[in-house]
């Protein structure tokens, strides 16, 4: 990112910070946590302990960061090395983003960056100039990703709640300033576990490593009554749900399952995972010493904020997470793909010269779809 | 501590405190290696090692749950009391290693019998009580199960590699794992050996005591059956020959991928500067920041700490597992290819 840019980002996001303070949400028991921050074109900044939302206001403004963490455990000693922190606990998060529920509509609104010579193309393995596969990709996403990523944070918060016994107050749900979600619980028989017993609540919540026999299903003489009932709880419920559709589908269903054997089951269970499993990043939720995207911070990857969602149905990031300015500003903009922000409709363009709001400017220099003219 | 009957402490050797029981008893080891009576319970203890190096359990003379004559309970408790000084006089930690494991098995049997025990409720309360004192685990009786939270029941579980004990495949309802009688003791096994292990290995070693030479000096043979010599092939596991592929071809491995890769040539005795020009076709590649990645990874940089390659288990969370039938239930990577000899 040329210098330009990246004065023009730095002052956009300085302001938002200083007008908008009150929503980045200093977490709870601020003073054990680890912060972190990066700026533009540079390394991250991390091991920093912060006592008090006036001294996390101070790092803002002296540092005017791109991007903003905070650690999800809480330590002894959040300043020291990592060996030395003396880790306590960590609540439990989890993050789904849109780039890994393989929708049909990704090709659509992605773009390819090529490393070597910056042709911008919606090419997907190859620079349609030079050839390079050094193609860096970058999404606009679509009204069609933000509902599937809902959809999955439902299925999410379902799980938690009826199978791990997790009270809905305790399920916090963030838009991730990007394309996608971030939950937090708090307050759960979780809290203090590590990262292999977190990477096994992952394996149970996206519906992975299943073996037959636990829908009932055996290699050698399969008893029908063991197959799920239809008003079960857990996954055995979840399951009937998807594969027999209906009780009085049931019985015959079990006679086509048995039929098919062993290990077409096999297979019908891969198809249940990938399509009723919850697909969350399990390197988000397996890391217990993760510095997570700061509530109310900016997101450098789109210009847009990271915010609670309290009605997640209604919710409307291209509005509601959207806190920069109107001004006008000119640049030079390459953008193959039509994106809205605020209810405004902005491109295509094809490296031409446009006077667009300083939330798009920076929305599309932020996709390196754009620089100041 | 808990309090013990005669039955328990037969059942349950290693709950006593070993040096009060025999004090209390108004025996001295000396004893045991002179008086010709007594030293028969030498034999008795050196035969107990011996099944459980064997891999088998210890079968006792408790007759069910009961001691069946009245000389049964010293004899039990004593053989369990003086296996554990030959095995301090043999210096052999396989051989505790054995013992420990093939005890647990043996208190493991009595435990499920008490925990489905539904006639005498103290015997179900004292498994349920021992459950939790050693082990953390909080068990409660539900109908013909017995339900603990998730949290307790992960802590155990992530030590198994079967599926079957993969979270995804038991009986989850709010907030807690049910399992069976069975199934509640077999969660703690491996606790259960180590809560025994530390025990042995913890106890003081007593001077050599004469009468118990000799079977020491067997066990001290005995143990060299057990020494083993690998080779390896020298092959890659086909996670990691994916990755290189993947990397050789240009296209994005993720960060998972590149931590696994690197971690598994650094143990593989590779160099920082070998392994790095491996990562140059990566779409982002930087050789500024591969190579403080890589010393990273290897500990000379940062904190000091040496990364070390992921399990299989973990790969396969990761979608970084593709396991072919060479892997045989290597629970590592860096396993692959290496045999027994």
């Amino acid at each position: 990112m040329q210098e330009a840019d990246i004065q023009f980002l730095e002052e956009s996001f300085k302001k938002y910070y200083f007008n908008h303070f009150d929503l980045i949400t200093v977490p709870e028991r601020t003073s054990e946590r680890e912060f972190g921050f990066q700026k533009f074109n540079s390394g991250m900044t991390r091991h920093i302990s912060i006592k008090s939302d006036k001294e996390l206001h101070l790092m803002f403004m002296q540092n005017i960061p791109s991007d903003v963490y905070c650690s999800n455990a809480y330590y002894t000693f959040p300043n020291l090395p990592m060996n030395e922190k003396d880790w306590k606990e960590a609540d439990l998060i989890f993050d789904i983003d849109a780039k890994d529920l393989n929708l049909s509509c990704r090709g659509n609104h992605t773009v390819s960056i090529c490393n070597d010579c910056n042709e911008i193309s919606k090419a997907s393995t190859q620079c349609i100039n030079c050839n390079s596969t050094k193609l860096e990709k970058k999404s606009l996403p679509c009204k069609n990703c933000i509902d599937a990523s809902k959809t999955e944070v439902l299925k999410l918060t379902e799980v938690l709640i009826d199978d791990l016994a997790i009270t809905k107050e305790n399920i916090h749900v963030y838009f991730s300033g990007n394309e996608g979600f971030h939950v937090y619980v708090y307050n759960s028989q979780f809290q203090k576990i590590g990262s292999r017993e977190r990477s096994e609540l992952t394996d149970y919540i996206s519906l992975r490593g299943t073996i037959p026999e636990t829908f009932g299903m055996k290699k050698f003489k399969p008893n029908r009554a063991s197959f799920p009932d239809f008003d079960e709880k857990g996954w055995r419920g979840r399951f009937s749900k998807q594969v027999f559709g209906s009780k009085s589908k049931r019985s015959k269903i079990i006679t086509e399952l048995i039929t098919n054997g062993y290990s077409s089951f096999q297979k019908t269970l891969e198809d249940v995972s990938e399509s009723i499993g919850v697909k969350i990043d399990p390197n988000v939720t397996m890391d217990i010493h993760r510095i997570f995207r700061l509530p109310g911070s900016i997101n450098s990857k789109s210009g847009l904020a990271k915010i609670q969602c309290n009605n997640l149905s209604n919710f409307d990031p291209y509005i509601e997470a959207s806190f920069l300015s109107d001004d006008t500003v000119e640049i030079i903009a390459n953008s193959p793909i039509q994106f809205s922000l605020k209810n405004k409709k902005f491109g295509p363009y094809i490296n031409e010269k446009v006077a667009v709001p300083t939330f798009a400017a920076v929305y599309m220099i932020c996709k390196k779809l754009a620089r100041i003219a | 501590m808990l309090a013990l009957g005669q039955d328990e402490i037969a059942k349950y050797p290693f709950l006593a405190d070993a040096g009060q029981y025999l004090k209390d008893q108004g025996f001295s080891l000396e004893q045991f290696g002179a008086d010709p009576d007594l030293k028969q319970l030498i034999d008795k203890a050196y035969e107990r090692i011996l099944v459980a190096a064997d891999g088998k359990i210890y079968k006792s003379d408790l007759d069910g749950d009961h001691v069946s004559k009245e000389a049964a309970l010293p004899r039990e408790v004593f053989s369990f009391l003086l296996a554990i000084v030959l095995l301090k006089l043999s210096g052999m930690h396989t051989l505790i290693k054995r013992f420990a494991l093939a005890e647990a098995r043996r208190a493991e049997k009595y435990l499920e019998k008490d925990l489905a025990n539904i006639s005498d409720e103290s015997k179900n309360q004292l498994a349920i009580r021992v459950i939790d004192d050693l082990f953390s685990v909080q068990v409660k009786k539900s109908n013909d199960y017995f339900i603990i939270p998730v949290s307790d029941y992960l802590k155990h579980s992530i030590n198994f590699h079967e599926r079957e004990w993969k979270l995804i495949n038991r009986h989850v309802e709010n907030g807690h794992v049910f399992l069976s009688p069975h199934e509640t003791v077999r969660l703690i096994r491996k606790e259960l050996g180590t809560y025994i292990n530390s025990k042995i290995i913890n106890a003081k070693t007593p001077t050599m005591i004469p009468g118990f030479e000799d079977s020491v000096n067997k066990l001290v043979s005995l143990s060299k059956k057990f020494t083993t010599y690998t080779v390896s092939t020298g092959e890659y596991p086909p996670c990691i020959k994916h990755a290189i592929e993947i990397l050789e071809k240009g296209e994005n491995l993720p960060h998972s991928g590149r931590f696994m890769l690197a971690t598994f040539l650094l143990s593989k005795g590779q160099s920082v500067q070998q392994i790095a020009p491996l990562f140059k076709n990566a779409p982002d590649y930087n050789p500024r920041v591969t190579l403080y990645q890589l010393n990273h990874l290897a500990g000379t940089s940062g904190s000091g700490t040496q990364y070390s390659c992921p399990s299989c288990e973990k790969l396969k969370t990761q979608s970084l597992c593709f396991a072919i039938p060479e892997c045989d239930n290597i629970i590592n990577p860096l396993q692959f290819g290496r045999k027994k000899k």
